[in-house]
């Protein structure tokens, strides 16, 4: 297979809700990431679109809704769909197109637009529940999470305050990110004050609803090396769902993202996670998610991430940055465009391009992992500049 | 990139308010009736009669609740139906102050994952009751409150809710 690169990204602000369309805010990342890479449309051989569920815009067929502003008009393009964990499946699946020399240049584009769904985004996301189990129940998206984090924390020890600690730092690491609409200067305490939604959940331990684009340029070795200096190249990816019988499962860990994160250091030759890997963004739409997929990502013990965190290491400036673009919690949860966000901080990070959130020590390896659908699928690229 | 402005309108309440952007409303008005299937089928037909039935494996000796007619992990027909208890203890819990649809509720929710005694880990999403809040922990013991047989229609809200295994009155668990 072939080597694959990233040499482009462009991104939307990230809005509680925003005036432009999803086509409108696809067309205005995926313009921009082209731009940044010096290719136009001629360039593109085929486009990989990326949005969460069709019940938020109420508009089914949501792939096609966006392509003509993703670049998509008389081109392959294809959706690929795992809930949350989209942003992140979809780079890997256009390192598919890229990697299998069907196509040189494949464009990115992933959209969310969840302000469009009323009273409230939650309503729509009754539907991932069981159908015939679940749903009479009438049960609030949060509960799967609340009792997943409760769960997490029973089997470790762990306490709430050490949890907030998480939202603490991606508000405060939002703050350079231009994108962001919910970054901010927070302590524990406003954390632990913040209204209980679902217990443990409190208001400042969840990501808002968001709309937004991101989209990122993939291309084969031949085309990195004529457009790019630095391409940053796609080394690992791996990915895995477990089942949907969630209630018989082990709550207190993801295994699905360990086996994904197995996948992609295999291939990427990453065989001391820890020492390895210099800068990773994690998917985090609730603070202890973080946690969560620091341990199933191998890159602490189980149970410890929220010492790692508490110790300062996953600081900007601490030995493993986590979430240093400020991550859901601090920039903003448009799904799908949220998970590329991350996959485009990455590459901004290996180029040395992150500005005010640059990392020290000029990392060569990251790690991007998004995670979703009913608490059981993980998503994850290793990324490597030479 | 990371100084730069970068595209996007944000639209505030003020705007909506104030009418500033053209928005149209479409209310979806869509019914779905759903046959039960083969599996969960009988397990309801069974919370009916006021009993809890699974399915079992014989090849990775599981019970499985929900019960299913293959089994995932040895990807062949799972073997016999096997009744558990009404009875389980509580994988996790959670107080829930949202609706479905996010709008508030004075009391809390009470929801828990219950690992039903008897399967293999098998679990279910439902109500806690008849219990003080602050009472919860994992591992507590609880039994189904069944609604009254003629109230029961085969709905996994046959069960009210567990509460509290009490010894004196249940025996010891
Ligand atoms: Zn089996």
């Amino acid at each position: 297979m072939r080597k694959v690169a990233v040499v482009g990204a462009g991104l939307t602000r990230f809005m509680r809700r925003a005036q432009e369309t999803g086509p409108e805010l696809a067309w205005l990342a995926a313009s921009q990431a082209l731009e940044s890479c010096g290719l136009g449309l001629k360039d593109v051989d085929s486009v990989a679109i990326g949005t969460a569920p069709d019940a938020f815009d109420g508009v089914h067929m949501k792939g096609e809704y966006l392509a003509p502003g993703a670049g998509g008009w008389g081109r392959p393009v294809t959706r690929p769909y795992a809930g949350g964990g989209t942003g992140v499946l979809v780079p890997i699946h256009a390192w598919f197109n890229v990697a299998s020399g069907l196509f040189d240049v494949c464009l990115v584009v992933a959209e969310e637009k969840m302000s469009t769904c009323h009273p409230h985004p939650q309503g729509a996301f009754v539907t991932i529940f069981d159908n015939i189990l679940e749903r009479p129940l009438e049960p609030n998206l949060i509960w799967i999470f609340a009792l997943e984090m409760q769960r997490y924390m029973d089997t470790y020890g762990i306490t709430k305050e050490e949890i907030a600690l998480v939202s603490v730092k991606n508000k405060r690491n939002g703050l350079d990110h231009p994108s962001t609409h919910v970054a901010e200067e927070i302590t524990v305490k406003d954390v632990m004050e913040s209204e209980v939604m679902v217990s443990p959940v409190n208001r400042l331990d969840v990501s808002p609803v968001s709309d937004g684009a991101a989209a990122i340029v993939l291309v084969s070795e031949d085309v990195a090396r004529r457009i790019s200096d630095n391409p940053v190249w796609i080394d690992g990816i791996g990915w895995n769902l477990d089942t949907a019988y969630w209630t018989n499962r082990d709550l207190a860990y993801p295994s699905y993202v360990e086996r994904a994160a197995r996948m992609a250091y295999k291939m990427a030759g990453i065989t001391e996670p820890r020492k390895q890997i210099n800068v990773v963004e994690p998917y985090d739409p609730f603070s202890y998610k973080e946690l969560h997929h620091l341990e199933g990502l191998l890159l602490c013990d189980k149970g410890q991430a929220a010492k790692i965190t508490a110790d300062g290491v996953t600081q900007r400036n601490g030995d493993m940055p986590v979430s240093p673009s400020g991550g859901l919690l601090g920039v903003g949860n448009p799904i799908a465009a949220a998970g590329l966000m991350k996959v485009a901080e990455i590459f901004w990070q290996l180029r040395g391009e992150a500005g005010r959130r640059q990392v020290p020590g000029q990392p060569k390896v990251g790690l991007a992992q998004a995670w979703g659908d009913l608490m059981q699928v993980g998503t994850v690229v290793v990324m490597r500049v030479d | 990139m990371t100084e730069r402005t970068l595209p996007g309108t944000p639209l505030s309440d003020e705007d909506m308010q104030q009418g500033k952007v053209l928005t149209l409303n479409w209310p979806a008005s869509l019914r779905y009736e759903w046959d039960t299937g083969v599996a969960i089928g009988r397990f309801l037909r069974e919370l009916k009669n006021g009993r809890i039935i699974g399915r079992s494996c014989h090849r990775c000796q599981r019970v499985l609740i929900p019960p299913r007619m293959f089994c995932e992990r040895c990807f062949r027909p799972t073997d016999a139906w096997q009744f558990v208890q009404d009875s389980g203890s509580v994988n996790t819990y959670s107080l829930s102050h949202l609706r479905w649809d996010a709008s508030r509720v004075e009391e809390p929710i009470l929801v828990a994952v219950i690992e039903i005694d008897g399967s293999s880990q098998g679990g279910l999403l439902h109500y806690l009751g008849d219990v003080r809040p602050e009472e919860i922990h994992i591992g507590m013991k609880v039994k189904a409150v069944w609604k009254p047989a003629e109230e029961r229609e085969g709905s996994i809200l046959d069960i009210r809710h567990f509460r509290p295994i009490d010894t004196a009155q249940d025996g010891p668990a």
